[in-house]
């Protein structure tokens, strides 16, 4: 005890001491220079989150929302879940900052500065939906190993940076260019400074694309610490995992990019379908690409007593990965009947589609709400889990509220 | 923003730690040179008893169990906990290691991608200890295609 409260002195007040100088250059310091430490144990301070959000894991940060608190539109960060897979990196100097492109399919490796890199290229802002390859995982069986997300790892919100294309395109792409791969600053769990805690990307063709972006802005503001910042890859409509934080090099690669999470059964699912638990080897597993058609109800919150014959009004969110969801229903008898719902265009391709319904109960009772999503290739959600896969990604299950009307 | 006389106090007693830091380091240098050339202490005769006594009151601490559960893990004690504690919490917190439910087989593979992966060490003996805890306290609950909807918080929707 005393050996331990010792040590931990010496730490704190040396740490003080470091602190206290850093302190006295206060003033300078530069906007958005975060020190963590410097912050709140409460998570949902440290992160400006709601309270309302579930903490699945605190090392390394795990948060998701609940569907209420996905009500907005845009999403706002405080309802934002954060998936980080190694520890959020702490000193971070925008001055400083550089991004690398390299790799052997570039043709001129190069670095910019971010001050570069907004002054260089043009920018554009989108509403891009995020969906962790994961979401829904606590619902397979057997277990999926890995943190188990319910409903609450995926959000819409808007991002404003420079298209990866225009920086790839000026550091000059050879044509034996087949995949991008990220690389960036934050830290492995066990400390090893050699090893990458991820390092993903996507084939040339979603690189290219107009809403495949490199971004500064998340909803207007500088990208929050646990979001990314300074610099985020976003790749809407596919696993969040592609949309890389921290980014200081993208590898434009002449093969499939095989950094940390890319192998194995990460983000990747058998090629073909296996009963719950089977075993899958390596080279029978894909890599993920567009998420599959999935919907929220965000309004009302699970739990509602309504009076008979009051009308109930509901609202949420549809996507469909690369695609555009076409038809949105509803069932409140377990899929026997469904109705359409109203489904708004979305804002631009890859953000979320807002959805409303005007429902009318037949008597009193239990009820549960179903929403089903339909894509633009004609497949829906499924009511049931999808098909079983060892890391529990991809299920898109109908969403359900429980209602009753006394 | 910090108010200019607080900031300044904050300023002193940081300076008045970081004294005491440089005393105390000055001080435990000391000791572990001292320490070097005399690990047993025997210039102090007796100094077994005294040693063990604080490791316990250091483990108590730590360690502190409440209505079954480690307080600083949330692990629930039983058989292997310590063990558990002591090879599963480093890297990550206890959180991943419990949110997770697995047959022995899919544990032991589960360590193995740890082991060639995420730098996690070989676990000798220990492991059959682990695992064990693991299946025993945490094993899989069955869960069919869907589960029903549970917890609800019931309450009154206003038009
Ligand atoms: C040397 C570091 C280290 C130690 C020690 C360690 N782990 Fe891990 N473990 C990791 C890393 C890194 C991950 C990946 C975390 C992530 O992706 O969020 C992980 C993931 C996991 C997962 C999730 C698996 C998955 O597929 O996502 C479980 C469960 C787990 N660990 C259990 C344990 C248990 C039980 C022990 C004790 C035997 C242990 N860990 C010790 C580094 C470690």
């Amino acid at each position: 005890m005393k050996r331990r409260s010792f040590v931990k002195k010496t730490v704190l007040s040396s740490f003080a001491a470091i602190i206290g100088t850093e302190l006295i250059f206060g003033a300078n310091m530069m906007e958005g220079y975060t020190p963590l430490a410097l912050q709140e144990p409460n998570p949902f301070k440290l992160f400006s989150k709601n309270k309302e959000m579930l903490v699945l894991n605190d090392k390394p940060w795990n948060i998701e929302a609940q569907a209420h608190l996905l009500d907005d539109k845009v999403t706002p960060n405080s309802s934002m879940f954060i998936r980080n897979n190694g520890k959020i990196p702490e000193e971070i100097n925008p001055e400083t900052w550089t991004l690398t492109i390299d790799g052997e399919a570039v043709k001129n490796k190069k670095t910019y500065t971010l001050a570069d890199l907004k002054s260089t290229f043009k920018q554009h802002t989108y509403q891009l939906t995020l969906e962790c390859g994961g979401n829904g995982r606590s619902e397979f069986d057997p277990p999926a190993k890995g943190n188990q997300w319910t409903i609450g790892a995926v959000h819409c919100a808007s991002w404003t940076g420079i298209r990866l294309r225009d920086i790839l395109e000026d550091a000059g792409i050879k044509s034996n260019a087949v995949y991008i791969g990220y690389h960036a600053v934050d830290a492995h769990l066990s400390g090893d400074p050699s090893k990458e805690p991820i390092s993903r990307g996507c084939p040339m063709s979603k690189a290219l694309q107009d809403e495949t972006i490199l971004a500064f802005q998340m909803n207007g503001e500088a990208i929050p610490l646990a979001h990314g910042y300074p610099l985020r890859l976003i790749a809407g409509g596919w696993p969040a995992s592609v949309s890389g934080k921290w980014l200081n090099r993208i590898s434009i690669r002449d093969k499939v990019h095989d950094g940390t999470k890319m192998m194995g059964t990460a983000y990747r699912v058998p090629k073909n379908p296996v009963a719950p638990g089977e075993k899958v080897k390596d080279e029978d597993m894909g890599i993920i690409e567009s998420m599959p058609v999935k919907s929220l109800i965000t309004y009302p919150k699970t739990g509602a007593t309504l009076k008979e014959n009051q009308p109930l009004e509901i609202r949420g969110h549809a996507w469909a990965g690369e695609l555009e969801v076409e038809k949105m229903e509803y069932s409140i008898d377990f899929g026997a009947t469904w109705t359409t719902c109203l489904v708004e265009k979305p804002a631009n391709r890859l953000a979320w589609q807002h959805f409303s319904a005007s429902i009318n109960f037949p008597k009193k009772g239990y009820y549960e709400i179903w929403a089903k999503a339909i894509d633009s290739n004609n497949i829906a959600q499924p009511m049931l889990l999808p098909g079983w896969n060892p890391k529990g990604y991809l299920n898109n299950a109908c969403h359900r509220i429980a209602i009753k009307v006394v | 923003m910090i108010d200019k006389n607080e900031f300044q106090n904050k300023i002193k007693k940081a300076e008045k730690t970081a004294y005491k830091a440089i005393f105390f380091s000055f001080l435990a240098s000391v000791l572990l040179l001292f320490a070097a050339y005399d690990p047993t202490f025997s210039i102090f005769g007796n100094k077994e008893t005294a040693l063990t006594y604080s490791d316990t009151v250091e483990n108590k601490n730590e360690d502190k169990i409440e209505n079954g559960v480690h307080i600083r893990t949330g692990l629930v004690d039983a058989e292997g906990l310590i063990t558990v504690v002591n090879n599963c919490t480093n890297c990550h917190s206890a959180k991943l290691v419990i949110q997770n439910r697995m047959n022995t087989e899919r544990w032991n593979t589960t360590i193995k991608w740890m082991q060639e992966t995420q730098n996690l060490w070989d676990l000798g003996e220990n492991q059959e200890v682990i695992v064990n805890y693991l299946v025993t306290n945490y094993p899989p609950i069955a869960k069919g295609r869907r589960l029903n909807l549970t917890d609800i918080n019931w309450y009154t929707l206003k038009k």
